[in-house]
């Protein structure tokens, strides 16, 4: 018997089934190719080649430059709405009590909250499927691949059943401490993808103090996992809460110190404007501070609780750390939580550091938020494979790391930087002379220092690095599969 | 970009209706768990969990001696890099700010000298 299923499956009952199957197993899912399918996807291929030359025949053609049309700026809709408005929307006798602007700014922010909120919920479907297949393509595995095309509806399978479990609250609980913190761990998660600039119009919250905010809203997340640690009376849940507190606000410092230097540069704490530099200088902060880089990546893992940092919730030590109370779809807030402030510390690096959604004047054909998007999944790409590589820090090691290692090497960096900076508003020749050689000063400075630092503090290199011998030794996936053919074989 | 007072006040409008946004994605997971979900009372569900054994007494009682150290370190720290903030923005007016700052960094780096030697730093 054939059943078809959705996205060209077949459920093939007949084929490959052995006579002798017992009951309850599980039937074998079998792709046939569908007759048509071929054609369908060349059809659909054509239609998106034709669609990509009318957009670049429009844009070359300059009919959408701002319009309320222009797709490559959602934000130019809401000026457009903003402009519809009349001055004044509400009057009492002579004083203006609700100006259009105001109702504009208002109305503008409820779209635009719905369209983050929106695209949060997309993006962590995305990653968690994301995350599961790429970390079994490291651990060279397959990963989910059962539910819908790719395993791809894997993660909504995984809400569903998360929700009908049953939320089990602990007798020594304090009630109404304990059901907070998974509601406050999302709020900032909301608050920080907010005020990513997508497009030179399209920022959600684009607040002229961006950095210290970004630098505020973090923190609040240190709030509910000590919260949820010490509500749910619970030994491990104490001592998880109490382990990810310290080093949130270790790592903190780092993170702070790190952004100084990118403002030294700037002038401004504003995010658009510190993208905008960047596309004035043609010179991205990656290349220009690669210490600072380092610092706020890495201490960035810490304050996500990623791999190699994740010690709040060590499995092999204390269980699962400040959840261990909590079970069911309260779990499930936290785990999605934390995937999305990955995603949200992606952005921001790829904002501050990369250049934002700007790409060498690639942006005024491609959508910038399109750029944005790729250099996030590439920075993202970058967190799973650290997560899939690097084993976990022990916890006076992590300490150890922020206070002795990272900190004293943050504010050298800002130092050696306000110099340059100081020499840069002097120095009158065109900007690509000092900035080539400030960003060689400051890799050699990275380079040495960041040794020459760790020698003292007691490192002491691998003689004989043994990793690329793993790597050829192993040799991944292919390999795996060509072992498992020729067992197979014999 | 208009530098209004609107423009500085929309800022924040946005941030205050993300946060009620914020707010909605958990609590309609919440809520639809209490509508799904199966739900039973029953004593021993409740109890902590403690690998099996029956726990002893309350968690919440006390917090170790060295996360008040690393507290009061990230007090002084915190308060330093959010000093620097305002000089970073304005520091490129004058010629002697950037040695006014080397010197109150300097003062910073030699507390935190002073810590380290007191093994205020090390996990014990």
């Amino acid at each position: 018997m054939r059943i078809p299923l959705p996205f060209g499956m077949l459920l093939d009952t007949t084929k490959d089934a052995p006579e002798s199957v017992p009951s309850g197993t599980r039937q074998r899912i079998v792709r046939v190719p569908v007759p048509g399918l071929r054609l369908v996807g060349a059809v659909v291929a054509l239609v998106v080649i034709a669609l990509s030359v009318l957009i670049g025949v429009i844009v070359v053609g300059g009919a959408l430059d701002g319009k309320w049309y222009d797709f490559r700026d959602l934000g130019n809709t809401m000026d457009g709405l903003r402009s519809v408005l009349p001055e004044c929307v509400l009057a009492l006798g002579e004083t203006c009590v609700v100006t259009g602007s105001y109702v504009g700014y208002l109305a503008s922010a409820v779209i635009g909250g719905t369209g983050v909120l929106s695209f949060v919920g997309l993006i962590l479907v995305l990653l968690v499927w994301s995350e599961r297949r790429l970390l079994a393509r490291f651990q060279v595995r397959r990963g989910p691949n059962r539910v819908g095309p790719f395993g791809l509806l894997q993660p909504l399978a995984d809400a569903i059943k998360m929700m009908q479990k049953e939320t089990v609250i602990p007798r020594g609980a304090d009630r109404f401490l304990y059901y907070l913190p998974p509601v406050i761990v999302f709020i900032p998660l909301m608050l920080l993808w907010g005020a990513v600039p997508w497009a030179p119009k399209m920022t959600y919250a684009d607040i002229n103090v961006g950095v210290l905010y970004l630098v505020a809203v973090t923190s609040l997340t240190t709030l509910a996992i000590f919260l949820a640690g010490w509500s749910s009376n619970n030994h491990y849940a104490l001592l998880g809460a109490m382990r990810t507190v310290a080093m949130m606000v270790s790592y903190e410092i780092p993170i702070s110190i790190s952004l100084l230097t990118i403002v030294l540069f700037t002038g401004s704490l504003q995010l658009t404007e510190i993208v905008r530099w960047q596309a004035e200088h043609n010179a991205w902060f990656a290349f220009l501070l690669p210490l600072p880089l380092f610092t706020f990546f890495f201490s960035s893992t810490a304050e996500l609780n990623r791999s190699p940092n994740d010690i709040a919730e060590a499995e092999s030590e204390i269980v699962a750390g400040y959840y261990t109370e909590y079970s069911g779809m309260k779990m499930g807030l936290y785990l999605a939580g934390e995937l999305g402030y990955a995603t949200a510390t992606s952005a921001f690096v790829s904002t501050l550091f990369l250049g934002g959604w700007t790409l060498f004047g690639l942006e005024t054909w491609i959508p910038p938020y399109v750029i944005l998007g790729l250099k996030i999944s590439v920075v993202y790409f970058v967190l799973v494979w650290m997560r899939a590589t690097l084993p976990r820090f022990r916890l006076d090691q992590l300490m150890a790391f922020a206070w002795k290692y990272l900190i004293p090497l943050s504010i050298a960096s800002v130092m050696l930087v306000a110099l340059e900076v100081t020499l840069f508003a002097r120095w009158d020749v065109a900007a690509i002379v000092p900035l080539v050689l400030f960003a060689i000063v400051n890799y050699v400075f990275a380079r040495i220092a960041m040794r020459r630092w760790a020698t003292v503090l007691g490192y002491q290199p691998e003689l004989q690095a043994n990793h690329p011998v793993m790597t050829s030794g192993v040799g991944g996936l292919r390999a795996a599969q060509a072992l498992r053919q020729a067992e197979g074989a014999r | 970009m208009e530098h209004s007072t609107d423009a500085l006040f929309g800022g924040y409008i946005t941030v205050l209706v993300a946060i009620v946004m914020g707010a909605i994605l958990p609590v309609t997971a919440l809520l639809a768990t209490r509508l799904l979900a199966p739900f039973s009372r029953e004593r021993n569900k409740g109890a902590t969990y403690e690998c099996g054994m029956l726990p002893i007494r309350r968690a919440s009682t006390s917090i170790g001696m060295r996360f008040y150290l690393y507290a009061i370190l990230f007090i002084i720290f915190d308060v330093e890099a959010l000093f620097v903030f305002p000089w970073v923005l304005t520091f490129a007016d004058s010629p002697s700010a950037y040695w006014t700052m080397f010197a109150f960094i300097s003062i910073l780096g030699a507390g935190l000298a002073y810590a380290w030697k007191k093994g205020a730093l090390q996990w014990r």
